[in-house]
């Protein structure tokens, strides 16, 4: 199923150019992955998902982003933020504690019930993998978990607002390898459930959990196909030169 | 319902947001409404250079140039003193003191700036007054020159804390370029960080000299207040602030003192605005 | 090379000259006072209302007068000061409009204060008819310290972090929730900082007050926020300048009051300022 369709979509930040007449399916069920040189576009792409580019002052858009064939300027902010979710680069809580983050955006939504509210931060907290290591801590500070532990508890936090969508931002560059990995093993099973975006600078990250790679450069989509094809077999010879650079 | 709050509180702030604005208006609106009555028995020209300031005399005479003078030759000698002491204190704290002394300074700074000028005048009183009296054999210490001490010493907080921030914010690297070529720290500081931070330090001076032509308790305390255009800075003199808080309080509502105190007050006000928006524009040049 | 040397030594040494005659003042200023004033503290001295036309008694009904004044000026200062302050970091974008918004700031600050005072007198005094009263001096004080409330606040305010914003938002929350919920609750030891300096400024001024409140001599107690009430500051001008033959004692007395309230308060924000970087966690 097509969750996000894009046509013909220009960003501008002030004078710059930051996303050039991009077209693109996003299939549900799958890991898209977006890699590409730095300042080739791919994080704006991103925050044009969930609308977070407006936060900027300079900004302008033209062209098309739309969830299941509804224009995301069409959709109420929030209900659009809720249903797709983000987590970033660095881990981030906020100063709450563990239980806090998570329930945080569900509270936001309006929930207020004690045992739902529960209920909803348990689960999420057993989807990001992270249950066993923290059930007994939830009242801490959430600066007190690992880095590993922090960016799963910022999975957490966006699964429990009950997203359709997650986009992950560079979600492993401030980890070390094993956290790495427990991060990735995470997202390969939320595409059982979820629609995945996962932009990296990892090129190896890519190859091991995406279905679908795209490669942006200078704000352009040069090329988007099944993973195996792009690291095998690219059609376009700057795929082809990225991916060598990058793995030699 | 949720939407309907956000979109209510948001308003409100917005509202709070433009209230400075709303405030500044009618501060100058309402000494407009009382001060410029004055001008119908007394010509602006006359108001702003008559030498003769007899408020309840008959008829009353209304020139404020003795008043703008006290003022100007308090604020000159505050400026005279003030200046090379505050930013000389800027440059050491900023570049030469040690960490450590750094703080405490800078405490002992924020100290002086969070005296309530009644005190200050009340010290000045019981200190400095005498002593203007005995070093200079003077008639009384209540004079022009001690007022300018005082006022001096007011307006170090702000020249020195806005110096330093000035000399803080010039890039490492213009200090380290000189200190490769084989300047000594003074020469640095001298040549390189003091001209890279003037138009910050420029600022600082003005909003010092607004700070001390604004200033009323302490100088009305020490100053002498006698209304005559003053000859030396040994003498007795009284200043624009000085004048409406001694006599505000005896001039009757509506009466022409009453309204002459206001004009002076829109004087003030617009001395004030003008140094203001003058500092604003040497702050926001250097970014 | 040796003769450059000599000349940094000497210019450092005017440079702390020049700090040494500014630091030794404040301090031999404070030290005088507490060393003057001390003996004059006692219970029926902060008790006892003022008699023999102020040549004797206490300073309570000037102490109370000036609780009074603060606590209006701070009712009145704070929530519009705060949602000002709200505005400019949170709302406000790069324009004219906040342009003029700051320079107004910066010229409310600057405004002298007894031209405050003036204000005050023709605003609330005469066209409101609040009469000389508590209230008309507390909207006057509150108005004056707006600027260091705004100020204070909006530092406090842009000093959290950018990132916790987008994750609020990004989480699905209102602009005004993540306001609320993130940026308020990390930004309220610096809004407290800026409320006590404000209160401290607003505790020491005397120029707003003279003809907007206060009372030359009242031996007692305020009745209602429409009645006059002595304050600290103004007590001590008069009984330095308009009374003849006041005990040296009782003026240093009064005066060690009033500084301390003010220092106090300083002290207060000064330590929450300090234990608040202690603690930050990011």
């Amino acid at each position: 199923m097509v969750k996000f369709e894009i046509h013909d979509l220009n960003i501008w930040f002030g004078s710059l150019h930051a996303i050039k007449h991009v077209n693109m399916e996003i299939l549900s069920n799958e890991i898209l992955s977006v890699i590409g040189p730095a300042n080739s576009g791919k994080t704006t792409f991103l925050r044009t998902l969930n609308r977070l580019n407006e936060l900027a002052t300079n900004y302008k858009i033209t062209g098309a982003a739309e969830l299941e064939r509804e224009d995301i300027r069409g959709i109420e902010i929030e209900e659009l933020r809720r249903k797709v979710g983000m987590v970033f680069a660095l881990p981030l809580p906020l100063p709450l504690s563990v239980f806090d983050n998570v329930a945080y955006g569900v509270r936001m939504h309006g929930e207020r019930g004690k045992k739902k509210l529960e209920e909803k931060v348990e689960e999420a907290l057993r989807q990001a993998y992270l249950w066993e290591e923290v059930k007994d801590r939830l009242s801490e500070s959430a600066f007190k978990l690992s880095g590993g532990q922090q960016q799963r508890l910022c999975i957490a936090r966006t699964l429990a607002v009950g997203p359709e969508v997650i986009l992950f931002d560079e979600p492993c560059s401030g980890l070390d390898p094993i956290s790495t990995a427990k991060v990735e093993d995470a997202m390969v099973k939320l595409k059982e459930k979820f629609t995945v975006v996962l932009v990296t600078n990892n090129v190896k990250q890519a190859a091991r959990v995406a279905d679908k790679t795209a490669f942006f450069l200078s704000g352009e989509l040069v090329e988007l196909d099944n993973t195996d094809r792009i690291f095998t077999a690219p059609k376009d010879k700057r795929t082809d030169g990225y991916i060598r650079g990058k793995f030699g | 319902m949720r939407k309907f709050k956000e979109f209510i509180i948001e308003k409100l702030i917005l509202i709070c947001g433009l209230a400075s604005i709303f405030f500044v208006i009618l501060i100058f609106l309402f000494l407009l409404k009382e001060g410029l009555a004055v001008f119908k028995s007394v010509n602006l020209l006359k108001f702003l250079f008559g030498k003769n300031w007899y408020p309840i005399s008959e008829p009353a005479q209304l020139g404020i140039l003795p008043l703008i003078l006290g003022s100007l030759l308090v604020t000159i000698g505050a400026a005279v003193i003030s200046v090379p002491i505050g930013v000389a204190c800027a440059m050491y704290i900023a570049e030469v003191a040690p960490i450590k002394i750094k703080e405490v300074l800078k405490a002992g700074i924020e100290l002086l700036a969070a005296i309530p000028s009644v005190v200050l005048g009340f010290i000045g009183m019981v200190t400095l007054v005498p002593w203007v009296k005995a070093v200079f054999k003077v008639p009384t210490g209540l004079t022009a020159l001690s007022g300018s001490i005082m006022l001096a010493f007011m307006a170090m907080p702000t020249i020195v804390s806005i110096s330093e921030d000035a000399l803080y914010s010039v890039p490492k690297s213009y200090k380290e370029g000189a200190l490769a070529l084989g300047a000594t720290r003074w020469q640095a500081i001298w040549h390189v960080m003091l001209p890279a931070a003037s138009s910050g330090i420029l600022a600082a001076v003005m909003l010092g000299i607004g700070r001390v032509i604004g200033e009323t308790m302490a100088v009305m305390m020490i100053t002498g207040n006698s209304a005559v255009i003053p000859h030396s800075i040994l003498e007795p003199v009284r200043t624009l602030t000085a004048t409406i808080a001694a006599e505000m309080g005896e001039a009757v509502v509506g009466s022409e003192h009453y309204f002459a105190l206001f004009a002076v007050g829109i004087v003030l006000f617009v001395i004030s605005f003008a140094i203001n928006v003058t500092a604003d524009l040497f702050l926001h040049k250097k970014k | 090379m040796s003769n450059s040397k000599t000349s940094q030594k000497i210019a450092f040494f005017f440079l702390f000259l020049a700090t040494l005659l500014i630091i030794v003042p404040v301090g031999l200023i404070i030290v005088i006072i507490i060393q003057k004033g001390l003996p004059a503290i006692n219970w029926q001295f902060l008790s006892d209302i003022p008699r023999q036309g102020m040549r004797a008694g206490g300073i309570f009904p000037a102490i109370i007068g000036t609780i009074y004044l603060v606590t209006g000026a701070i009712i009145f200062a704070l929530p519009i000061g705060l949602l000002a302050a709200i505005y400019l970091s949170e709302y406000s974008k790069d324009n004219l409009l906040t342009r003029i918004i700051k320079l107004a700031i910066v010229n409310l600050a600057g405004v002298p204060s007894v031209v405050y005072g003036l204000f005050g007198l023709a605003l609330f005094v005469v066209f409101c008819k609040f009469g000389a009263s508590i209230i008309s001096g507390s909207l006057t004080l509150g108005i004056m310290i707006l600027p260091v409330i705004i100020t204070t606040s909006r530092e406090a305010l842009e000093s959290v972090p950018h990132s916790f914003r987008e994750v609020s938002l990004s989480l699905g929350a209102s602009k005004w929730q993540t306001i609320r919920n993130i940026v308020l609750p990390n930004a309220i030891p610096g809004i407290l900082t800026g409320t006590i300096l404000g209160l401290g400024r607003a505790a020491g001024e005397t120029a707003p007050i003279l003809f907007t409140v206060a009372a030359f001599y009242l031996p007692r107690l305020p009745h209602s926020i429409l009645d006059q009430a002595m304050a600290l500051p103004y007590h001590l001008y008069v009984i330095s300048t308009q009374v003849p033959n006041v005990d040296e004692k009782i003026r240093y007395g009064t005066a060690l009051v009033l500084l301390a309230l003010v220092l106090i308060m300083n002290l207060v924000a000064i330590i929450i300022r300090y234990k608040f970087r202690k603690k930050k966690k990011w």
